[in-house]
């Protein structure tokens, strides 16, 4: 059986490698599919939904789910544009997101990715769930009232950084991070330059002191949308016709399992 | 629009809890004020003053969410009165920065405002309770969990450009969708 796998990405021919997710395949051929959890480098993990793309007609998240020879996959459409709106538009009724003073306007990937769909307010009613604010640590700050829930520092910390300092605690709408139980972070192994810092995408996760240091014009999200470059940087579609092989980019030692 | 031909639109502003910054960011559109001026007729607003509508508007345009009963009064008085109404900045389409408040129970922001507060001075130990006063509500609201909003200009404030912007599309009849750069939440 071929090690190599062809699908339909809303139009184009993108090949993968057998068992290689549509997420992977899509970013290697220069398709941007929008996400929030995931991070290319980290385990996939498939909480945010916004990755969603219809497989065949089916909805599943591109992140997580693997690309199968001859499927056809919808992505950027009005319809899947209005559920990842509905989510990201549920993720800010869920939790604390006041922009206006926050330390990471401009950089957020949430906000960029509301932008990005256009919604200029929630439809939803806000939750304004109590959560807490760990300042303890001399360096970091911990809001949870800005966490999004993604596992990206639980990732990052356990795989990159070799530490495991963050995990989830409780469950459903409880659900939240947390350092071991009864810790708080000036007791943890987390240190300034930990890469799970950087791995946040909301400003759950904060280094002190760092913040409003880029001024308003000049933040990642300022004036080209989240996803902008992702084709520019690898090989856009633009241009591509349909039934065009778009080439997965080289990737040494990635075997087919 | 509810305007008779030959006289110019009307339009409302008013600000619920909020700071006046959406209002001091419409003011900064600069010259394009005297355009503003001859496109139409400000019936009601701060800038002129008006106390209550004589006329219905064809737009309004609301700062600030509701924090108490008689931002409700207003709002639902905007609704009655204005074609389409518009929720301008971040308190009116989220809440903003009184919607703070939102996590801790009343009482207590008001026995820390009153009563227990470390630079409270009140001998009487009352909280305000006059009947003039408007009463809090339990939380700040956007204004879309008050009455029906037509469209939201975000931002804190919104850049002068977006709103000159969304008014502009409003008095053409169109939708006011705010290009990329235009559309903040800071």
């Amino acid at each position: 059986m071929s090690d190599r796998v062809t699908f339909m990405l809303d139009g184009h021919r993108i090949e993968a490698y057998r068992s290689q997710t549509i997420m992977d395949a899509a970013i290697e051929a220069g398709v941007y599919i929008p996400r929030l959890c995931h991070v290319p480098g980290l385990d996939p993990w498939g909480s945010c939904r916004v990755c969603t793309v219809k497989v065949n007609g089916r909805p599943c998240a591109a992140c997580i789910q693997p690309a199968m020879d001859g499927a056809t996959v919808e992505n950027d459409t009005d319809e899947l544009n209005a559920w990842r709106r509905e989510l990201v538009e549920m993720l800010f009724v869920g939790g604390n997101h006041f922009c206006m003073s926050c330390e990471k306007s401009g950089n957020c990937e949430l906000q960029a990715m509301a932008y990005r769909l256009g919604v200029t307010a929630p439809t939803h009613p806000y939750l304004a769930p109590e959560r807490d604010v760990d300042a303890s640590h001399p360096d970091i700050m911990l809001d949870h009232n800005r966490c999004i829930l993604c596992a990206r520092c639980v990732r990052t910390s356990r795989d990159l950084d070799g530490k495991q300092v963050f995990g989830f605690v409780y469950r459903g709408a409880e659900r939240r991070i947390a350092v071991d139980p009864g810790v708080r972070l000036k007791d943890s192994e987390a240190d300034v330059t930990d890469r799970a810092l950087d791995a946040c995408p909301v400003g759950a996760l904060l280094r002190k002191r760092q913040g409003f240091q880029v001024p308003v014009g000049g933040r990642a999200y300022d004036h080209e949308p989240i996803g902008a470059t992702d084709g520019e940087a690898e090989g856009a579609p633009d241009g591509a016709s349909d039934g065009e092989s778009l080439e997965p980019a080289a990737s040494a030692g990635r075997e087919a399992s | 629009m509810s305007t008779e031909a030959g006289t110019r639109p009307r339009i409302a502003t008013v600000s619920l809890a909020g700071c006046f910054g959406c209002h001091m960011s419409l003011l900064d559109i600069d010259e394009r004020i005297l355009e503003l001026a001859e496109l139409v007729e400000i019936h009601k607003s701060p800038i002129v003053d008006r106390k209550t509508f004589a006329a219905r508007c064809a737009v309004g345009l609301i700062e600030g969410g509701c924090c108490n009963a008689e931002n409700v009064e207003t709002l639902r008085a905007f609704r009655d009165h204005c074609d389409v109404l518009v929720s301008v900045g971040d308190c009116a389409t989220m809440g903003g920065i009184p919607a703070l408040r939102n996590r801790v129970p009343l009482k207590e922001c008001l026995d820390e405002a009153y009563l227990s507060g470390p630079s409270t001075v009140n001998p009487t130990g009352r909280i305000p309770d006059d009947p003039e006063l408007p009463l809090l509500l339990d939380r700040v609201y956007p204004c879309h969990e008050v009455v029906p909003i037509d469209y939201h200009v975000p931002g804190c404030p919104p850049p002068a450009d977006a709103l000159w912007a969304a008014v502009q599309a409003l008095l053409s009849g169109e939708d006011p969708v705010l290009p990329y750069a235009l559309l903040k939440y800071d």
